[in-house]
């Protein structure tokens, strides 16, 4: 699936696009088919988003998953700062990173 | 330390307010991205992995307890309670808002401090030797001529739009504590024969995807010509460096190319002509500057004697403290590497203890280190003891200046959008192996530098052991280097063979150190039992 992913403007914060609207969550995240580049143009014009752009993710058991570890750290957090992460109950969460 | 007068805090507040109005205008929607980027990069501010990150410029390292409090409220009111400081001297904050982005600035310029040109193709903090003015071997301090250089530097029109990004290193001693050699300009303050102030310059030295050692352009520029000579330099960089190819790009390609005997011609062409225009600013000037690197009122009486009866402690002073040039005096380095922990980061609590340490036992004065630590540059012996217990109790004691555990790590792909693997995790698992065997303690002197891409930032190239982190098919993998070194022996360290994944990478580094510890003779630290017994041991126990 292709997803779309980018940094809100004013916070800086990783964010996914979910068919309506931007999500912290990678999870909320929908594949966008083709549609990438008509979507991008449109959102990064209403300046909710900041350099936004298509990756490769699967859906499986646990998720969205993006296809590249960058993406999943983007995604999570840092690794190495657990407390910081969308998880930070979680401390083997950086696992999922993997 | 150097105290802004009207015009530096005039240039810095207009600055605050500029940005503050193009920030405005990009969260208004009367800036696009594509026209706001190159304006928050000259203010120090990237969008990296998370969220947007500020770098600010500590000149030469040196910061004052004020400054050093200002940094620990940025962190605990902006971020999210921590910096980390960088192998530049300067600090980083990881989780930057952009609508506070001028707030911070201005709260910066309330204590002398920006992020301007830490970012772009221009001309880069100046970094020195974080014991200037304190250690026993320097001609000089270097410091003057650093804060010379950086008003030179600072919103030079002509130097503002480089082919590339331009990093200069300032030392006054024959030990090179700043990797000076692997600058785009080294500048050595000497002394030649007639006992005169010169500078030698080493000029096209850089890490990155082409590490290359300065070579030696002109062995003493008088210092009534120190600017001039700087301006001829980097006119023929720009005139002629690589445009068109930003991999290309850095001077030690064009002096590379070029040949240095032709790059020196052109350079000492430029000076002759430039020196017929009387660009250098007034001696006077360098005078005034100096007014603010004068000694601090040392006691001139003070003992040099050292309780030494706990042994934690004299294990402490003789690992992380410095001789010092005035007698019942140290320079003690706070190790930023506690075992596991993440090089170069401290949080705000850590920050405001460091700057309440540096007004009660170091005449005000701090220091950032390249190595990614911070020194208190003149504590009293008969004030370390106090020192250490204060510092130890907050995890600030780590014995292991530039052992294993004292890993310089770039932020790599936890943070850093440009890496292509993590740096940290392999620092804290390597620190962690290290201590947990004891093998650290036997191995004495050995630098070991990470870096997640080739952009070198964790100076891979100069560590003793070196890892680069790079991308295999979309997984981590590490590439081993061995014998680098960054000081008067400077030197670039090679690839052993195939990466490792993330363990492997740790038990790799063991078993270097394990070669090391079988084969070393007498007083020989590890780069110098590599230097005796070459590559092939080592890839034959690392490969078989």
């Amino acid at each position: 699936m292709k997803i779309l992913t980018g940094n809100d403007l004013k916070t800086g914060a990783v964010t996914w696009w979910t068919g309506s609207d931007w999500s912290l969550h990678v999870d909320d995240a929908v594949d966008v088919g083709d549609e990438a580049d008509e979507i991008l143009a449109r959102e990064q014009g209403a300046r909710r988003v900041n350099a936004a752009y298509a990756i490769d993710a699967i859906r499986d058991a646990n998720g969205v998953r993006p296809g590249h570890i960058k993406e999943r750290i983007r995604a999570l957090g840092p690794t190495v700062r657990p407390d910081l992460t969308l998880k930070p109950a979680d401390p083997a969460a950086g696992n999922w990173v993997i | 330390m150097y105290r802004y007068d009207s015009y530096d805090q005039t240039m810095v507040d207009a600055r605050v307010a500029e940005f503050r109005d193009q920030t405005r205008r990009r969260i208004d929607g009367k800036l696009t991205e594509d026209q706001f980027k190159p304006l928050r990069l000259q203010n120090g501010l990237y969008l990296q992995l998370h969220a947007y990150m500020l770098r600010v410029a500590v000149p030469y390292g040196t910061l004052s307890s004020a400054q050093m409090h200002a940094l620990a409220d940025i962190a605990d009111k902006y971020d999210r309670g921590y910096g980390h400081f960088t192998t530049r001297q300067n600090i980083q904050y990881n989780w930057i808002k952009l609508e506070d982005a001028p707030d911070i600035l201005a709260d910066l310029a309330k204590v002398e401090m920006h992020a301007i040109q830490t970012s772009g193709n221009c001309i880069r903090n100046i970094s020195s030797d974080q014991f200037a003015g304190a250690a026993a071997d320097e001609v000089v301090d270097p410091r003057p001529y650093a804060e010379l250089l950086r008003q030179w530097s600072s919103f030079h029109p002509e130097f503002l739009a480089l082919p590339r990004k331009f990093k200069i290193a300032v030392i006054a001693s024959e030990t090179d504590r700043a990797a000076m050699r692997l600058h785009d300009i080294g500048v050595k303050i000497v002394r030649n024969a007639a006992g005169e102030l010169g500078a030698a310059f080493y000029v096209g030295g850089g890490m990155g995807r082409t590490p290359m050692i300065g070579p030696l352009i002109r062995e003493f520029v008088p210092l009534d010509q120190l600017i001039t000579y700087s301006e001829a330099c980097l006119r023929v960089y720009n005139r002629y460096g690589r445009r068109d190819n930003k991999y290309k790009a850095r001077i030690k390609i064009l002096v590379h190319e070029l040949g240095a005997d032709e790059y020196k011609r052109q350079v000492e062409e430029e000076f002759a002509h430039l020196l017929t225009l009387g660009i250098e600013p007034p001696l006077a000037e360098l005078e005034r500057i100096k007014t603010f690197f004068v000694d601090p009122p040392f006691e001139k009486s003070a003992s040099d004697d050292l309780d030494r009866s706990d042994p934690d402690f004299a294990l402490w002073v003789d690992r992380n403290c410095t001789p010092h040039k005035q007698p019942g005096y140290i320079a003690a380095t706070i190790s930023l590497k506690a075992v596991g922990g993440i090089p170069g980061d401290a949080s705000a609590a850590q920050m405001h203890l460091m700057a309440e340490l540096t007004e009660r036992y170091s005449f005000d004065e701090c220091r950032v280190t390249h190595a990614q630590n911070i020194v208190l540059p003149h504590v009293r012996k008969a004030d370390l003891y106090a020192l250490w217990q204060q510092l130890d109790e907050a995890g600030l004691a780590t014995p292991n200046l530039d052992l294993i555990g004292d890993i310089i790590a770039c932020p790599g792909l936890d943070y850093c959008s440009l890496a292509n693997a993590r740096s940290i995790p392999v620092a804290q698992k390597i620190s962690q192996r290290f201590a947990e065997t004891g093998k650290g303690d036997m191995l004495g002197e050995l630098k070991l530098k990470i870096s997640g891409c080739i952009n070198a930032c964790g100076h891979h190239h100069a560590g003793h052991i070196g890892i680069l982190g790079v991308d295999k098919k979309g997984t981590e993998n590490y590439q081993l280097l061995l014998g680098g070194s960054e000081g008067a022996d400077t030197s670039l360290g090679k690839i052993t063979g195939p990466g490792f994944d993330e363990d492997g990478i740790v038990a790799a580094v063991e078993t270097a150190a394990d070669v090391y510890l079988a084969q070393r003779q007498d007083g020989e630290r590890f780069l110098d039992t590599y230097r005796r017994i070459g590559m092939e041991p080592f890839k034959e126990a690392l490969y078989g």
